[in-house]
């Protein structure tokens, strides 16, 4: 943890602009405990151990990374869903990690999310209209007798018919659904949405309409975006900077081109390669894979030194030793005692115009 | 022991291949439909195909599309009492529809296997991974518990599970995500079927244990030279894997033929969609997405004429109105043999090449 904390503190700057939330060392731990009547606490599951980045105003910040990594419980961090064990938050400025309830109000305003599942996030017995309109009542930010006009441009806004505000849940397809969860997410007007995996429940030809519609949220609002997603694809079209996790920990972050053009850390290259992609075989060819061993280690016990080391290729013994920091290398930070460029995507002639190096 | 028990199975299992040359699989004019409350709900419509021996294809469509009915129909897994199938599903020369419960005992398992997409839910929380394997084993072979365990454990560790013979007598919720998928593809080896269903096989799992899974089944399938057909909503997934590729629409297959072909010459729109809507890691990332307007339709009443006149945009370059007045026929070509597609538009190449290529690669 202290390791990281010197580097880790400069992590993910770079970016011109005020930060609107700057986290730095977050910390969360969860309990493990015995069974039994006296339920003592045996052990910490490391979910998040010592991240930090920070997120600009109306831009967006990636967080990739496997199942299990610590990606959605930063997010439920951010939004103080999950009491953070250490660490800072800054949201423009003011510390948000240890306010109580009441004090947190007025920031649960700017932070919204968006839940990954669009069948268990909606209330079945509500109507769509009381979903929406829910949290503007709870914050007072209209009157009564307006929030069903509000909640019918919301409606709009997010491609909804605004006549349906009295149907349920139920009544609404997937990608529909996840349309209500982003118009709820819209009621307050906040500066910036945690968005949980919004689109890998949705069939692929919806998940491109919900997409563009948040793109186009964006732009128009001028929302800031901590996008949490798997899939690597997703996160490149709508992040222009990805941090990636592994075990609980930003092991690269950079800008999308250096993240996807020359991945320097092991983890990285692994995912990008391991990612299927149609539009290489629509051109033919298929990318070089290269192949992880095992699974991600359990997070109460994570590995020595490098957390990635069990499956690592380049493994060696100072990597079991050491805990390798977040080196800044070309504009870039890796966490990898043997960082170095590896082209993993060949873009082919026909989609950038610019033939690329051969994988190795 | 076990080694040579199964050699001989599998040796007589050979020796009673389809004589002619039908293909392992053949599915004709498959319907499935679901009398509901609300109605008829026609799952499969008019489904035709084949999968020979040593032949991976691969079933793409959205949810709803039909690809795990027409599957599960092969298996005899629908309840008869509340499904209305008709056509012909022959599995190795024996017809399954209609087909007696003494008959389907004797495929499920061992003639078709299936990996479900949830292995969490398909394998039982109760009951050890190793009693389940050999539980498979011994229903159709006539071995003792000892050499159905000596099996068992030679299935985990072909499946690439650690101390086989450790992990055996684990339970499920001791195994992480990537080995209960691997646990579930052991338990549908052990009989050495011929054909293999993998229905979303790699859909719970993170990328990384994905690669891992694909290659094993490929792997398995060119040592066992068996027959797979794979279920997935992601072309990436086929690309990697699938020989030929089958991609569905509401109930209907809509385009057919070698992956190669169809991913590099699609026909229809509803193809061409999906592959412009998918987000990937090469393309112009300041071009938006080109999503497939509207929503999947109802099976409760699908859409007249072609079922995805609805949310084409290229029904201008149809003559008339037949797009929803009359349904296509799956027809062949224009420029592959093997090529075949449901849709009226005469020249797809063209169009394909001259305005969809640059959606799709942005």
């Amino acid at each position: 943890m202290s390791e990281t904390s010197s580097v880790g503190s400069t992590a993910a700057t770079g970016t011109s602009g005020p930060p609107l939330l700057e986290v730095t060392d977050l910390v969360k731990h969860f309990p493990v405990k015995s069974s039994g009547v006296i339920r003592r606490t045996i052990g910490q599951v490391r979910a998040v151990d010592g991240v930090s980045f920070t997120i600009t105003h109306g831009r967006s910040l990636g967080l990739v990374g496997e199942s299990g990594c610590g990606k959605t419980t930063t997010g439920r961090v951010i939004t103080r869903l999950f009491e953070p064990t250490s660490g800072s938050m800054r949201f423009e400025g003011n510390e948000i990690g240890t306010l109580n309830s009441r004090q947190m109000l007025p920031y649960r305003r700017e932070i919204q999310m968006i839940f990954q599942d669009p069948y268990s996030s909606l209330n079945p017995r509500h109507t769509v209209g009381t979903i929406v309109g829910t949290p503007m009542q709870v914050h007072g930010t209209m009157p009564k007798n307006k929030i069903l006009d509000r909640v019918q441009e919301l409606l709009e806004t997010v491609g909804l018919n605004p006549e349906h505000y009295n149907r349920y849940p139920s009544e609404f397809s997937g990608g529909q659904r996840q349309r209500i969860g982003i118009a709820r997410a819209l009621a307050l007007q906040p500066k910036l949405i945690v968005a949980d995996e919004p689109v890998s429940a949705l069939d692929v030809s919806i998940q491109a309409q919900v997409m563009n519609l948040m793109q186009d949220l964006q732009r128009e609002f001028d929302i800031a975006f901590l996008f949490i997603a798997h899939d690597l694809a997703v996160v490149r079209h709508f992040c222009p900077e990805v941090a990636v996790m592994y075990l609980g920990k930003i092991v690269e972050f950079g800008s999308r081109e250096t993240i996807y053009e020359t991945p320097h850390h092991p983890y990285t290259q692994a995912l990008l390669s391991a990612a299927p992609d149609v539009k290489q075989a629509a051109v033919g060819g298929r990318r070089e894979r290269i192949r992880l061993e095992g699974d991600v280690p359990s997070p109460i016990n994570p590995p020595s030194g490098c957390r990635f080391r069990t499956r690592c290729w380049k493994a060696q013994d100072v990597c079991a030793e050491k805990e390798p920091p977040l080196y800044e290398i070309g504009g870039r930070q890796v966490a990898c005692h043997f960082a170095e460029p590896l082209r993993v995507v060949q873009v082919p002639a026909i989609a950038e115009g610019s033939t690329a190096a051969a994988a190795s | 022991m076990t080694d040579t028990i199964s050699a001989d199975q599998r040796q007589e299992a050979t020796s009673s291949m389809p004589r002619k040359d039908e293909p392992f699989l053949v599915i004709e004019n498959l319907s499935v439909q679901f009398p509901t409350f609300n109605g008829l709900v026609k799952a499969v419509s008019d489904l035709s195909f084949d999968v020979r021996l040593g032949q991976t294809l691969g079933i793409v469509g959205e949810s709803g599309s039909g690809k795990s009915v027409s599957t599960m129909a092969v298996l005899g897994l629908h309840d008869s009492k509340r499904t209305t199938m008709a056509g012909s599903i022959r599995v190795n020369g024996t017809e399954i529809i209609g087909a007696g419960d003494a008959t389907m005992r004797r495929i499920r398992g061992k003639e078709v296997a299936i990996i479900f997409q949830d292995p969490l839910t398909a394998l039982h929380p109760f009951f050890s991974v190793g009693a389940q394997i050999i539980e498979a084993y011994r229903v159709h072979n006539n071995v003792s518990k000892r050499a159905a365990r000596t099996r068992a454990i030679e299935m985990l560790h072909r499946v690439g599970i650690p101390q086989p013979d450790r992990r055996i007598d684990d339970y499920v919720h001791q195994f992480s995500g990537g080995m209960r998928q691997r646990a579930m593809i052991a338990m549908a080896l052990v009989n050495d079927p011929k054909l293999l269903i993998a229905d979303e096989p790699t859909t719970a799992l993170d990328v990384t244990v994905q690669a891992q899974i694909l290659d094993l089944i490929q792997e398995l399938q060119r040592e066992c030279g068996s027959a797979v057909i794979i279920i997935t909503h992601d072309l990436g997934v086929i690309s990697e894997v699938a020989d030929d590729t089958m991609v569905m629409y509401a109930g209907r297959q809509v385009e057919q033929g070698p992956t190669k072909e169809v991913l590099t010459h699609p026909y229809m729109p509803y193809t061409w969609g999906l592959l412009s809507s998918v987000a990937d890691v090469i393309s112009d990332v300041s071009k938006p997405l080109v999503p497939i307007p509207g929503t999947p339709p109802s099976l409760l009443n699908p859409p007249s004429g072609c079922p995805f006149h609805p949310r084409c945009r290229y029904q201008d370059y149809v003559e008339g109105n037949r797009c929803v007045t009359e349904l296509p026929e799956l027809r062949r070509g224009p420029s592959a043999e093997q090529h075949s597609r449901r849709c009226h538009i005469d020249d797809p190449e063209r169009i394909y090449e001259s305005s969809v290529k640059k959606e799709v690669f942005g």
